[in-house]
């Protein structure tokens, strides 16, 4: 019953032109020095404070990721770990620096060497010794914005005074290393432009609560979230949104979903196994099983239940997105919290916990967090390890088999259970 | 046997008997618990509580229920820590406190936290930023808030004179510390490290008056006992600030012929170069310290120094020889900070050996045969 229904409609070739579109500009920068790029993390990144300096984004994690995808991530990882880099260091930071080491890059272009490297230290304590690392190897000039973790429900006053001051001495930092005068008009454009990307893709994201979901909200989503990392602030990421949504919402008004049928709906926590994206996807897709959220999709920002920048107070929604809304720098309960408004409000079957070896971040204590689904609220619930970069730790028979059974005893349960109201 | 040692046994046991008779001393009182590495003590001291360094359960516990909530490549201190908790083995505490120091530690921070609801579990965010000015004002509230959760706890009002008391009575034990790392670095033949780290490991669990009291008595004692030089290499041993290894690791090292001349064991225990000021705001002093006048350690960042210069530095002045990285199994901070330490090592010209422990290891003959090899090459170099 292998039914394989990736979505593929004109937006995924937008998409590809806009990375590719991207790559280009790193590479031009790589040649002529323009335009000035920042190095920063995917997590709550602040990549609308660059478009007030017509600086481009660099995320080492995109490559990264884009490497093991096509498998081309051992031979970077095994060059690290010749440099002493431990088995069990986060396999990401180890594929990006031995890409330094050997120049390889996803594209095949340049990569410049940062004009900023820009910690914008947002949870993982693994960004601070990444950035530092790089920017020993690279000779770059590197700032850290010390982003406070999310120890309370919501973040002080205190808290967000302090990023915004961080953020006001990373323009500082920018003008020098630049020699251009930070554009505040076009930070408030940047800014205005991402509200309006965040709502389109919040509208996405909501998409898939209906029944059937018209795409998958972690292996399609994964597709989508490079333009939001990259173009969010810029008009190219409105219009790439607008069209994005347009395309989902007419396929769920014909009623087509990402399966003939959809037979399990899933919430999915963890970062994929990118060396083994495929062959993982189909695993599910076998079973018709069609994630409707995932965490993984909120790494960037958290906007579906309702966060947008706002252009009246740039600085300070910046900082609020750093610190409050991305998976990342929010804590491991209100990860808890957040998964089971998706088991009710997206009307979930169940949920794959997928335990990344590199990523202690996601993956620490995700015992307790299966310990707190099943036996707490009573929640299906499937365990699986691997890695997301690293292909040494993929037992695919095992994966397959775990995967098979959940579904098999997940069937039985839908067939014997009373019908829901 | 010595007073030191007969306290580290009582520290070491899981009945935690030092702190049941604090409490029993002081009916009501409250013990917060805090896990490495650096937590700001005199808030807790100021608050008429008993701060505890808590640095896992080492070997005396067998992990039955933590491994199935933290998993694999997960460190060993973290699940001993949960599964205390989950044993009954926390009971006499009312709190626990936790840092920025890694993901592992963060997540258990709030694993515990639904684990334990009865317990006042907190996490406290120490800037990663020193660069910026706005830092000191941060912690300074951070600390402040941290207070206001001890004083609601304790029903207590804390005022800046009981806070500039403590800090006063900390300092005098860290200087004592550092005295005897002084001494240490001068006569390592008066100071056996596995003897000195008992002492200062006592101090996460002794009332500090009485810690102080152990260091003073201390510092008459191994200038005057009666000790030969050995035929040793001076190493610092670098990596183990959080997880502790086994007391017999420590003795062995010395038994292959080593002086470790310089250390980051239980490093929350010195972890100020000079002493924070007694005058002016405490909680402004206690930030200003953190970010101004904290040792280098693999959980605090500051790109204004890299760590790495911070380890060559502390080469030199304890004219070691090496450098012998010990590092706890799973260790991430520790894994990643070890490359640029190599380089840097490399770059001067100082050798070293990495080793791995774990805290509940007791056979180290893999251990022995590295290191005796180690020194052999140094010795014979
Ligand atoms: S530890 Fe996790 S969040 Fe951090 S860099 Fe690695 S994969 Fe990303
Ligand atoms: S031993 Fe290392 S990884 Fe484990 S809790 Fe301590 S700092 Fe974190």
């Amino acid at each position: 019953m292998s039914d394989k229904k990736e979505y593929r409609g004109s937006i995924h070739q937008q998409q590809k032109n806009l990375m590719l579109a991207w790559y280009d500009q790193l590479d031009r920068a790589a040649n002529t020095g323009d335009p000035p790029t920042v190095s920063m993390m995917i997590s709550g990144n602040c990549v609308e404070l660059l478009e007030g300096f017509g600086a481009v984004p660099i995320y080492p994690e995109v490559n990264a990721l884009q490497l093991a995808i096509r498998h081309q991530s051992l031979d970077p990882i095994l060059a690290a770990e010749d440099l002493g880099y431990a088995a069990d260091n986060c396999a990401y930071v180890k594929a990006d620096i031995g890409c330094i080491l050997k120049g390889i890059t996803p594209t095949g272009g340049k990569l410049p060497t940062p004009t900023l490297i820009l910690c914008n230290f947002v949870g993982c304590n693994t960004y601070l010794k990444w950035f530092e690392h790089t920017a020993k190897l690279q000779k770059a000039p590197l700032y850290v914005i010390d982003v406070p973790f999310m120890r309370a429900d919501t973040p002080s006053r205190s808290d967000v005074e302090y990023v915004v001051k961080q953020l006001q001495e990373t323009v500082k930092k920018l003008e020098q290393l630049t020699g251009r005068k930070f554009d505040h008009d076009r930070f408030r454009q940047a800014v205005e432009c991402s509200s309006r990307s965040e709502e389109l893709w919040s509208q996405i994201k909501h998409l898939a609560r209906r029944s059937p979901s018209p795409f998958d909200a972690y292996f399609d989503a994964i597709t989508l979230m490079g333009p939001l990392y990259v173009y969010r602030a810029r008009p190219e990421g409105v219009e790439f949104f607008e069209a994005a949504l347009a395309e989902l919402q007419a396929k769920s008004d014909a009623g087509k979903g990402v399966y003939e049928q959809e037979h399990f709906r899933l919430v999915m926590e963890g970062p994929p196994p990118y060396p083994y994206f495929r062959t993982f996807r189909d695993m599910f897709a076998k079973w018709q099983a069609c994630a409707v959220a995932s965490t993984y999709s909120t790494v960037g920002g958290l906007w579906e239940f309702g966060f947008r920048h706002d252009p009246d107070k740039p600085f300070e929604s910046v900082a609020m997105h750093m610190i409050a809304q991305n998976v990342t720098n929010r804590n491991f309960l209100q990860r808890y919290e957040q998964i089971r408004r998706y088991v009710e409000d997206w009307n979930a079957d169940g949920v794959i916990i997928h335990f990344v070896k590199s990523c202690r971040l996601f993956s620490a204590g995700q015992g307790d967090m299966r310990d707190y689904f099943t036996k707490q609220l009573g929640v299906p619930t499937l365990y699986i390890e691997s890695d997301l970069e690293d292909p040494r730790y993929f037992a695919e028979a095992q994966t397959k088999n775990r995967i098979d059974a959940f579904f098999e005893a997940l069937e039985h349960a839908k067939a014997t259970a009373p019908v829901r109201a | 046997m010595y007073f030191f040692e007969r306290s580290f046994d009582r520290c070491s046991d899981l009945g935690f008997p030092s702190v049941r008779k604090w409490k029993e001393q002081h009916p009501g009182g409250q013990v917060i618990a805090y896990f490495p590495v650096y937590a700001p003590v005199e808030l807790i001291h100021a608050a008429g509580m008993l701060p505890v360094g808590l640095s896992g359960a080492g070997d005396r516990l067998d992990i039955q229920h933590a491994d199935a909530r933290f998993g694999s490549f997960i460190c060993s201190i973290v699940k001993t820590t949960l599964e205390m908790g989950l044993t009954g083995h926390l009971e006499p505490f009312d709190g626990f406190l936790f840092s920025t120091i890694c993901d592992s530690a963060r997540n258990l921070c709030f694993v515990m936290k639904r684990n334990f609801p009865s317990m006042y579990v907190d996490f406290l965010h120490l800037p990663h930023n020193p660069s910026s000015p706005a830092a000191t004002q941060f912690l300074a509230e951070e600390y402040r808030r941290v207070l206001g959760e001890l004083e609601r706890l304790g029903n207590c009002k804390v005022n800046d004179d009981a806070l500039a008391c403590s800090i006063a009575l900390y300092n005098r034990n860290r200087a004592l510390i550092r005295e005897l790392y002084e001494l240490r670095r001068r006569s390592p033949e008066l100071v056996p490290t596995s003897e000195l780290y008992q002492l200062i490991r006592c101090g996460n669990f002794l009332p500090v008056e009485e810690h102080t009291t152990e260091l003073e008595q201390a510092l008459t004692h191994f200038p005057s006992r009666n000790a030969k030089k050995r035929d040793s290499i001076r190493i610092v041993v670098e990596g183990s600030f959080c997880e502790q290894p086994p007391l017999p690791l420590i003795r062995l090292i010395e038994e292959a012929g080593c002086y470790i001349v310089d250390d980051d064991f239980v490093i929350g225990q010195n972890w100020f170069d000079s002493d924070i000021p007694t005058d002016g705001d405490p909680l402004l002093a206690l930030a200003c310290s953190y970010l101004d006048r904290s040792v280098y350690s693999s959980v605090r960042h500051d790109f204004r120094k890299p760590r790495w210069e911070g380890l060559v530095e502390k080469v030199r002045r304890s004219k070691a020889d090496a450098v012998l990285f010990l590092i706890a199994k799973f260790c991430e901070p520790a894994y990643f900070d070890y490359v640029p330490y190599k380089q840097e090592l490399e770059g001067a010209g100082i050798p070293h050996l990495p080793l791995e422990f774990e805290e509940k290891s007791f056979t180290f003959d893999r251990l022995r045969t590295e290191i005796e090899t180690f020194v052999e090459s140094l010795i014979f170099d």
